[in-house]
């Protein structure tokens, strides 16, 4: 902190502050999925600004998630290259994380990274989340590569907690399909 | 962070009741890794690999919940506690064994959380519904696969059929011993924190009895009308800290190098 004497956070309006910070957050990338920034995965749900300190409150996605704890880091040292003296991260359970919560945009991204976008887990019908789950996974999983709807299955799980493994018998090539949750 | 709970709800027993699932998890998720690498096809150790990864992140959210309510912190209740002050139950605790019992106790486990979180989703806690409405999501993916693998293996061929049905008969009894009471237990139902394992037990036995039946498996219960009677004794003891050697060793190969340097940051 270098430039600390000048007190930035006291001349600027928080609201303006608090833009830079969600401007600040959009370059945080996911380390397994770089195509997406926090606010891009909808981890991101507030942010305080008052005098030199940041409040940063975050849902995780999976909760065993390794990348948590990087992006936690990458978050911190982020905002203090902005000048923030003490930035706070808090993540908390009491806001919903759900693949449904997705913009299209930030599915598309994925899909031209070469992982299948999660499909909508809510269901006009009701049902226990098993029920939609079961539902859901047995719709046809479009190849991000051709487009092919000729994929299979291969792995319930994959290469990450948020990934399963497919196949496509179109073009003979694996990728993963992002967990619907 | 600190979390209150409403004041009728006794404090210990709340905490021995999410202590108790936070150690299910941290002990499963543990003998879930020791496929990683050795599982019998590369699916299958991924998916125990990932599997693993999961329920060790849901205990870490138990034992988060426990050290805000005012506990030690989540790496010394994994780490540097002593075995016999752990609150799982038996089950999680025994062997790996072979691939059949380790696809049968992760069924039996999977269905056992399933209802347990189901009926979390309506508890008087809302950090509890909280927690519940996150995990469920991931843990409904284990289900989904355990499921599946029963399904299939237990009348696939001769030898799978046998495998299985010796890993139902082995990990039966034992699963019971999920459902043991808790202590404090009707006081956590009266303040509805829970509806008691009793109910949940009886929830468990109408979903697994039927899947096991229709895979060709023999389950000792009897079913009378609408009530399923069990046939077998329920492995207990864990909920009061009573273990098995088993524990003892799983607990000293896990905590080995976090003891070396507790000081140490990862």
């Amino acid at each position: 902190m270098n430039q600390q004497d000048q007190p930035r956070a006291a001349t600027e309006s928080s609201v303006e502050r608090t833009a830079e910070v969600w401007k600040a957050l959009k370059e945080v990338r996911d380390p397994e999925i770089p195509v997406l920034s926090l606010v891009d995965l909808n981890i991101v749900r507030s942010v305080e600004v008052t005098e030199g300190c940041v409040k940063v409150e975050m849902v995780p996605t999976f909760a065993g998630c390794p990348a948590l704890n990087i992006m936690r880091d990458e978050v911190v040292s982020k905002l203090r290259s902005l000048g923030f003296e003490h930035v706070e991260v808090e993540f908390t359970l009491h806001r919903r994380w759900s693949t449904d919560d997705l913009s299209e945009e930030a599915l598309e991204k994925l899909r031209t990274f070469g992982i299948a976008p999660p499909v909508h887990l809510m269901s006009p019908e009701a049902g226990s989340h098993l029920e939609r789950l079961q539902r859901a996974v047995a719709q046809p999983v479009l190849c991000p590569f051709c487009g092919s709807t000729e994929t299979k299955l291969d792995a319930f799980f994959g290469s990450t907690l948020c990934k399963q493994l497919y196949f496509c018998t179109s073009c003979q090539q694996s990728f993963d399909r992002f967990k619907p949750v | 962070m600190s979390l209150t709970i409403p004041s009728p709800i006794p404090l210990e027993h709340f905490k021995r009741f999410i202590l108790s699932m936070a150690d299910d998890e941290l002990v499963l998720g543990h003998r879930d890794s020791e496929w990683t690498g050795h599982a019998p096809i590369l699916e299958e150790d991924i998916a125990f690999s990932n599997i693993a990864q999961d329920e060790i992140g849901h205990a870490l959210v138990w034992y988060t919940m426990y050290e805000e309510l005012g506990g030690p912190s989540p790496d010394e209740m994994g780490f540097l506690r002593e075995w016999n002050d752990f609150l799982c139950c038996h089950f999680v605790t025994y062997p790996r064994g072979d691939f059949a019992y380790t696809v049968v106790r992760q069924y039996l486990y999977d269905v056992a959380e399933q209802v347990r979180l189901r009926a979390l989703l309506s508890s008087s806690v809302e950090a509890l519904r909280s927690v519940a409405e996150k995990l469920i999501r991931e843990e409904s993916y284990h289900l989904l696969h355990s499921q599946s693998l029963v399904e299939r293996l237990g009348d696939a061929t001769p030898e799978s059929h046998d495998r299985m049905q010796r890993a139902v008969t082995e990990a039966f009894p034992q699963a019971l011993g999920i459902f043991e009471e808790l202590e404090g237990e009707s006081s956590l139902i009266e303040s509805g924190v829970f509806v008691g394992n009793t109910a949940l037990k009886s929830d468990w036995l109408k979903e697994v009895v039927p899947v096991l039946r229709k895979a060709s498996l023999h389950v000792p219960v009897q079913l009378d009308a609408e009530n399923v009677r069990v046939l077998a004794a329920a492995d207990e003891g864990g909920r009061r800290g009573r273990h098995l050697e088993h524990l003892k060793q799983l607990v000293e190969d896990m905590q080995q190098v976090y003891r070396l340097a507790p000081q140490s940051q990862w």
